[in-house]
C-alpha cells in the first residue's frame, strides 16, 4: 500500500493519506477523536514502529487503514482469534484491535469471549455507537432499551434483549486485567478514556493479560441528532445506562486453583 | 536418509510439518483428525513454537489468518463438521492471500454424519467452499509417507502462490499405521515474505503493511481496483491448473479397464488391480494426485478405443464428475461408490474384492 505522509487530522502524524480515502467517517462522527487517543497513546509510549493493529469489520475498519502502522484486517467479528495468532507469533509488544459494539459482542461474542477465558495478553478498543452504522443502522448490542434503529422501529423492547455491559461482563473472567468504558462527549471524559486506552496498552506491555476499553461514541446520521444533541443523548441516556470507569484493574493474571499432578 | 518411525497417518502430518518449518498449529477437537491436534500440542511448545486449541474451528482458521499475516508457516486441521465451519476463513485466506495449510480427514457426511471415513468433501474441498470462486490446491495423499510428503509440499505450494493448501486426508489413513520415513524435502526457495506485518520498524522499506480480506475492495499499489485484483486470482488460478497438476499411472498402456480413484481408495483398488492382473485381465489404475487441478487432460488422454473406466470412490459420486467433463463420450465411465461398502453400518468399506467383482462386469 502505497501511502503519502500527509496529515488530515490535527494532533498525530500518524495518519496518513492513502489514494482512497481521506477521514472516512460522517460529520460529526466520534470514532476519529478515539482514532486519534489510540493514536496519540501509542505515540506517547513510542509503539508506533512496533504495533500491530487488527481492526474487524465495520466504521471502525477504516481507521486504522489510514494509519502509519502495521494491520491485518480480518472477517467481521474475528480480530480477538487473528490478534491472537498475531501476538502469539510475533510476540510484538503491542497488538490490539479496534472494533465495534456488534463486531465485538454480537458476530465477535465468542472470540472476544474466548481470547479473555485464555487470558491473551491482547488489547481491544471497542466503540461502541450503540448501531450497526456502516448498514445503516440496525440494532446492535448496545442498543439502549427503547431505541429506535431500522431493525427496531418501535424501539428495542424485552423481545429484543437487553443492551450489553461487557467491560463488566469480562471483569469476571479470570485472564483479564482490565476492563474500563469510557467517553469522548466532554473534555473531562476524554480525558480518561486516554488514561483508559493506556493503562490498557500498559497492562499488555507488562504481561499482564487481556484488557479491552469500550468507548462510546456519537453516531449523528443513525440517531437522527445533530452532533450538539447527540451529546446530550450520551449524557442523559446511554450514561445512564452505561457508567463510566473501570471495572477491573489488577496487574498479574489471577491463578485458578490448579489440581495436584496428575 | 532420515529417522524410520511407525506412526499413524495423523502423526505423520505433525513429523511432515515440522520438517516443513511449520511454526504454528491451532485446532480444536474432531474425530477423526484429534492425533493430529494433540501431536502438534505436544511437540510445538517445548520447541518454542506456538501451539493453540481454539474455542472452535471458525477461530482456528481465523488465528491461521493471523499467523499467516506475520510470514510464519501455519496450519490447522479438522474433520468435515469442522471444514463446514471453516469456509468463511477459507475464502478471506483466498481474497488476502495468505499462505497456509489446512489438513482435512474427511469423515462420513452430510451433517455430523459419522466420525467414521468417506471421501465426501471431495467437492466441498476442490470447488472452494466458501463464497466468490476461488480455488485451493488439492493434494490427495494415499500413504502415512504420503501424508508427511504432501504437508511439506503444500507448505511449499501455499507459499509459491501466496494461497492456502488443502491436503485431503481421510479417517483410514489418518488412522492407519505405516512405516514413515521423515525427512525434509527440499524445493526451489522463494522469495522472502516482504509483505508480511511485523511492525513497521521491522520492515526493510520502513513502510506499514496492510494485509486485507478485502483486496480490490480497498484499492492498494498492486491492486488499484475490483478487476485488477480478480485478474490476478485469475492468472494464478491458471497458473496452479498449468503447472500444479499430479497424477501416478499404473500399467494403462495396455489396460481394457482403468481404475481411478485417489487417497485410501487408490489403495484399494491398486489391491483389487494386481487381482484382477493375477487372473490375466487388463486393468490399469490413474490416481488423482492433485485433485485441484485436476489432471483432466492425462486421463482424456487414456480414452482410446476399448477403454473402459471405473470410477472408485467412497462417496456417491464426485470425482466422477470430473472424470467424467474430462473424456466426454470418447469412453463408458462406469462407478462403484460407497453403496458398495461390505456392510450398512458406518464402519462398511469398499473392499478390493468388490471392486474385482466390478470390474470382471464391466470387463
Ligand atoms: S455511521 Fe455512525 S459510527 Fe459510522 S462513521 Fe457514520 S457516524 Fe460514525
Amino acid at each position: 500500500m502505497a501511502v503519502k505522509k500527509e496529515k488530515v487530522a490535527g494532533g498525530s502524524d500518524l495518519w496518513i493519506r492513502p489514494e482512497f480515502a481521506v477521514i472516512p467517517s460522517c460529520p460529526g462522527c466520534q470514532e476519529p477523536v478515539v482514532g486519534q487517543l489510540i493514536l496519540e497513546v501509542v505515540e506517547e509510549m513510542g509503539l508506533d514502529g512496533e504495533a500491530i493493529v487488527v481492526p474487524g469489520v465495520g466504521c471502525t475498519t477504516f481507521l486504522p487503514v489510514i494509519w502509519n502502522m502495521d494491520a491485518v484486517l480480518t472477517a467481521h467479528g474475528r480480530p480477538c482469534d487473528v490478534a491472537t495468532a498475531v501476538k502469539r507469533v510475533t510476540k510484538a509488544p503491542l497488538v490490539f484491535t479496534v472494533q465495534g459494539d456488534g463486531d465485538c459482542f454480537a458476530i465477535g461474542a465468542g472470540p472476544t469471549v474466548s481470547a479473555a477465558l485464555r487470558g491473551e495478553n491482547i488489547t481491544v478498543i471497542t466503540m461502541s455507537n450503540t448501531n450497526y452504522g456502516t448498514t445503516g443502522g440496525q440494532m446492535s448490542p448496545t442498543t439502549v432499551t427503547g431505541q429506535r434503529t431500522t431493525t427496531t422501529p418501535e424501539g428495542r423492547g424485552e423481545m429484543q434483549g437487553h443492551p450489553a455491559h461487557v467491560p463488566e461482563l469480562l471483569g469476571g473472567i479470570k485472564g483479564v486485567a482490565y476492563t474500563a468504558r469510557g467517553a469522548v462527549n466532554t473534555p473531562a471524559n476524554l480525558q480518561k478514556a486516554k488514561r483508559y486506552i493506556k493503562e490498557a496498552f500498559q497492562k499488555q506491555l507488562d504481561g499482564a493479560g487481556f484488557s479491552l476499553v469500550e468507548i462510546i461514541v456519537a453516531c449523528p446520521p443513525n440517531w437522527h441528532y445533530t452532533p450538539i444533541d447527540c451529546l446530550k443523548f450520551i449524557d442523559e441516556t446511554l450514561l445512564a445506562e452505561f457508567p463510566l470507569g473501570e471495572f477491573k484493574n489488577v496487574d498479574r493474571v489471577e491463578q485458578p486453583i490448579p489440581v495436584p499432578a496428575q | 536418509m532420515g529417522e524410520t518411525l511407525f506412526v499413524q497417518g495423523n502423526e505423520a502430518v505433525g513429523h511432515g510439518a515440522m520438517a516443513a518449518g511449520c511454526e504454528a498449529f491451532f485446532g480444536y477437537p474432531i474425530t477423526p483428525q484429534n492425533e493430529i491436534t494433540e501431536w502438534f500440542a505436544r511437540e510445538f511448545p517445548p520447541q518454542g513454537k506456538v501451539f493453540v486449541q481454539s474455542q472452535s474451528e471458525i477461530a482456528s482458521i481465523n488465528m491461521v489468518f493471523g499467523a499467516a499475516a506475520t510470514g510464519v508457516r501455519c496450519m490447522t486441521s479438522t474433520s468435515s463438521p469442522g471444514w463446514s465451519l471453516m469456509q468463511e476463513g477459507m475464502s478471506m485466506l483466498s481474497n488476502a492471500e495468505l499462505p497456509c495449510v489446512v489438513v482435512l480427514v474427511q469423515r462420513g457426511g452430510p451433517g455430523a454424519g459419522t466420525t467414521r471415513h468417506s471421501q465426501m468433501d471431495y467437492n466441498s474441498a476442490t470447488r472452494g467452499g466458501g463464497g466468490g470462486g476461488y480455488h485451493d490446491i488439492v493434494l490427495a495423499p494415499a500413504s502415512v509417507q504420503e501424508q508427511h510428503d504432501h504437508v511439506q509440499l503444500a507448505f511449499h505450494l501455499a507459499d509459491k502462490y501466496r494461497n492456502p493448501v488443502i491436503v485431503l486426508s481421510d479417517a483410514i489413513l489418518g488412522q492407519m499405521a505405516e512405516p514413515l520415513e521423515v525427512k525434509a524435502l527440499n524445493y526451489n526457495s522463494l522469495p522472502a515474505k516482504e509483505w508480511a506485518v511485523r511492525g513497521r520498524d521491522h520492515q526493510s522499506d520502513g513502510q506499514r503493511r496492510l494485509i486485507l480480506p478485502a483486496q480490490g475492495f480497498m484499492p492498494s499499489k498492486a491492486y488499484p481496483n475490483y478487476l485488477t485484483f480478480v485478474n490476478n486470482l485469475d492468472q494464478k488460478f491458471k497458473e496452479m491448473r498449468r503447472t500444479e497438476v499430479r497424477f501416478e499411472l499404473q500399467d494403462v498402456e495396455d489396460a481394457r479397464v482403468i481404475l481411478v480413484a485417489f487417497g485410501s481408495l487408490a489403495r484399494v483398488c491398486q489391491g483389487a488391480m494386481e487381482m484382477a492382473r493375477g487372473e490375466g485381465k487388463k486393468v490399469g489404475l490413474v490416481r488423482p494426485i492433485s485433485l485441484w487441478p485436476f489432471p483432466a487432460q492425462a486421463i482424456r488422454k487414456l480414452a482410446r478405443d476399448g477403454v473402459k473406466f471405473l470410477v472408485v470412490e467412497d462417496n456417491l459420486g464426485q470425482m466422477l464428475e470430473d472424470v467424467e467433463s474430462a473424456i466426454g463420450e470418447s469412453a463408458p465411465v462406469h462407478f462403484l461408490g460407497m453403496l458398495a461398502r461390505h456392510e450398512a453400518r458406518e464402519m462398511g468399506m469398499i473392499f478390493p474384492d468388490r471392486v474385482l467383482e466390478e470390474i470382471n462386469k464391466v470387463y
